[in-house]
């Protein structure tokens, strides 16, 4: 009688404090019979809200996200959990440049064309949902954000060389990529002590993703040697470098930071979220004199973006999918761009007015949200990725661009990426 | 200290040793096992992480294993065939000696100098002995970040005050000897003051008769550094020679986070990459274990045997 007294009186105490269930045997709140869906994220997806919007709608789910402050560490964490079989949240985010590492592994996804809700045609651009298609026509993400390329270019600077700087008047400087090297020729003869770009691969990377080939053939077959392409490109590239257009500043570094405080460079290619971090790094006393223009050389291009996937380790998978479509669906896509910014890859959430009115002050109130819509849609194809693309265009054809900013000899530096890609690929 | 053991050995076997009773056969094995037992917690932790990741590496290093793949294929030595031939590791392994070399050379020198101006008599002795570890404390990535703005190629302070005297820049990233002596500057601020330290413990154990018997001599200072002092800081600077040859050897997070953009690549040519960034590389951009692995081992084989070596070398320069 006393022992039973004494257990109440824990159990008491213990659910005042932790609220926790208290019963004895399974009367009442055994647990709820929820389907519980994790989704793992990294950066901002803008999704805390439209979360809580889903539950409330669907008593018998309930969402935990799984939040990685950067992309790096969470694609590090969805390669190795699904070598090691099992520990993967029932949708993971999968970033643009991480697509093609994911793309050789397929088939550890569920197919979302079979599993997933009835989706109506043409939800994304689509270019963005052709990259995330497998060669057999399974699709294994659905597309969220996309980050469409402009050119962002130095008002100021540009007037001090003699070149058009109203939007209107750049545009034909940006027409295409003979132009924009011509243009900088003269830039740099104008402005001592200052670059017409950042660095050579960002140059590089966006024009080589214009290409209807990139580094694979559709066989997965390596052809960065025999695709002229790849060559025309270093070869404008570096002939530019040669000149001086480079400021050779390491994309993200702290000198590439100090190089938008000090103005050490006039074009940036610029995809719709770097438009931030400009206004972060080049900070308030630069404020008016970054411009932005509706124009990017050869048409359009895309860095950046995401899609969500459902890898087959999921124990809910139909569930998990349904929760993704909805996420994805245009009318959530603009909410979490409300939210964080991040720039819809849906073609109806691109005419939507809260897009198309956004202006951003540090750009002179340039009407940004139409500004990328137009840009996004200028895109005309996704280039087919292959299994170590992401790889070839990090770890060898950025740095070797980069050594040839640093003095050594083009040609050298080009059998070196062709030695380093073949490596890579093997 | 050798000279007196035996004696102690001696005076123990003429007391009468306890005889085990026959008695209490629980007792007799409690004297057998338990002195294990009580040593097994140690066995145990480092058999199972020490001991079995160390042979699964040498079992993985034999496959073609990427991550995440089904079926590894077994390819016996292939992977070792292809890192010797690999021009890539060779570089890696080269500038991890230069790095190790350029850091832990001036840095134990550097050690014995300040660890005898420390045992000095000093104003506010513990205030400085305090200051030498500072660098010690301070977080290694912090370190690391701002090192690598001071050496920044174009607007680092250290060119800015070369160019101020009249000596023309150093591109810091892309030349190799340039990154190097970088890297080992970062190494050498964070441990010169742990390691001179030590060697100030070392230096407070050595009998003051024997100093005091040397100045009746009539030996100076530095006759007394070099006759006296330094022989009998000879067990602990092979400790401290074997473990920054160890820690040199791995090094990893100085020339990681050198990279201004993040890459593990070591520089645009590789220039500072190491031998277990190379691995890092490899197991975690490649996704390539089974090299990796190959890796691992030949870097443990490697840092042996230059630990043995520096061991032997120490134990016949400094008698």
């Amino acid at each position: 009688m006393r022992q039973r007294w004494v257990s109440v009186l824990i159990c008491a105490a213990v659910s005042a404090a932790a609220t926790t269930a208290c019963g004895s045997g399974g009367a009442s709140q055994s647990p709820d019979g929820k389907t519980e869906l994790t989704i793992a994220t990294f950066n901002e997806f803008g999704y805390e809200d439209l979360f809580k919007e889903y539950e409330a709608a669907h008593p018998d789910v309930k969402i935990t996200q799984r939040k990685t402050g950067q992309g790096q560490p969470h694609h590090q964490n969805l390669f190795t959990k699904l070598g090691a079989g099992s520990g993967l949240a029932d949708i993971e985010a999968v970033e643009e440049g991480y697509l093609s590492q994911v793309m050789a592994k397929a088939s550890q996804f569920n197919d979302l064309k079979e599993i997933g809700p009835q989706i109506e045609d043409g939800r994304w651009l689509k270019w963005k949902s052709d990259a995330v298609t497998t060669k057999d026509g399974k699709l294994i993400g659905y597309g969220t954000d996309i980050g469409p390329l402009a050119m962002c270019y130095r008002k100021d600077l540009f007037q001090q060389a003699g070149l058009p700087s109203d939007p209107e008047g750049v545009k034909t400087l940006f027409a295409t990529w003979d132009s924009y090297f011509a243009a900088g020729d003269q830039f740099v003869a104008k402005v001592p002590g200052v670059a017409w770009f950042d660095n050579a691969a960002q140059v590089f990377n966006a024009m080589h993703n214009q290409h209807q080939v990139g580094y694979y053939d559709r066989d997965d077959k390596l052809v960065v040697e025999s695709n002229p392409d790849i060559k025309a490109d270093w070869d404008a590239v570096t002939k530019a470098v040669s000149k001086g257009q480079s400021a050779r500043l390491a994309a993200f570094s702290n000198e590439w930071n100090t190089g938008f405080k000090l103005g050490k460079f006039a074009t940036k290619t610029c995809p719709s979220w770097m438009l931030g971090v400009i206004e972060s790094q080049a900070g308030p006393e630069n404020k008016g004199k970054w411009a932005v223009a509706d124009a990017f050389p050869n048409g359009g291009g895309n860095w950046g973006g995401s899609y969500l996937s459902v890898p087959k380790q999921s124990k809910n998978a139909k569930k998990a999918a349904e929760l993704a479509a909805w996420l994805t669906a245009p009318e959530q896509q603009i909410k979490a761009f409300k939210a964080k910014g991040t720039f819809p890859s849906q073609v109806k959430a691109l005419d939507a007015p809260a897009l198309l009115e956004q202006t951003n002050p540090y750009f002179n109130d340039v009407k940004a949200g139409a500004l990328f819509a137009t840009q996004a849609k200028k895109v005309t194809a996704a280039q087919y990725k292959g299994p170590k693309d992401g790889e070839i265009q990090e770890t060898v054809f950025s740095p070797a661009l980069q050594s040839v900013e640093q003095g050594k000899n083009a040609d050298e530096a080009w059998r070196t990426a062709v030695q380093g890609a073949e490596k890579a690929a093997k | 200290m050798t000279a007196v053991l035996p004696q102690v050995d001696r005076g123990r076997e003429q007391q009468p040793r306890p005889r085990p009773a026959r008695r209490y056969p629980l007792s007799k094995l409690d004297n057998k096992v338990s002195p294990y037992l009580f040593v097994a917690p140690f066995f145990v932790l480092f058999g199972a992480i020490g001991l079995f990741p160390l042979l699964y590496t040498a079992y993985v290093s034999l496959f073609d294993w990427e991550v995440g793949a089904d079926d590894p294929a077994f390819i016996g030595l292939d992977n070792y065939r292809t890192l010797v031939e690999d021009a890539q590791f060779w570089q890696a392994l080269f500038n991890t000696f230069s790095i190790f070399v350029l850091s832990s050379a001036p840095q134990i020198v550097v050690a014995v100098l300040i660890a005898a101006l420390l045992n000095e008599n000093l104003r506010a002795r513990t205030g400085w002995r305090m200051g030498v570890l500072l660098p010690y404390v301070a977080s290694l990535v912090a370190l690391t970040i701002i090192f690598g703005n001071l050496f920044g190629p174009q607007y680092g302070l250290v060119n800015t005050v070369l160019s101020a005297v009249g000596i023309p820049p150093i591109d810091w990233q892309a030349s190799t000897f340039g990154s190097h002596v970088a890297i080992a500057s970062m190494v050498n601020w964070r441990w010169t003051g742990y390691n001179s330290l030590i060697v100030l413990a070392a230096m407070q154990a050595i009998p003051r008769e024997v100093h005091e018997a040397a100045l009746v001599d009539g030996a100076g200072p530095l006759r007394r550094f070099f006759s006296i002092t330094l022989p009998m800081l000879k067990p602990t600077l092979i400790f401290v020679i074997v473990t920054s040859t160890i820690g040199g050897l791995q090094i990893f997070t100085e020339p990681k986070l050198y990279e201004p953009s993040g890459g593990s690549g070591g520089g645009a040519e590789h220039q500072y990459q190491t031998v277990v960034l190379y691995l890092y590389q490899t197991a975690f951009q490649g996704l390539d274990l089974g090299y990796a692995s190959s890796i691992a081992w030949v870097l443990f084989l490697i840092i042996i045997a230059v630990a043995g070596l520096n061991f032997l070398i120490t134990r016949r320069a400094v008698r």
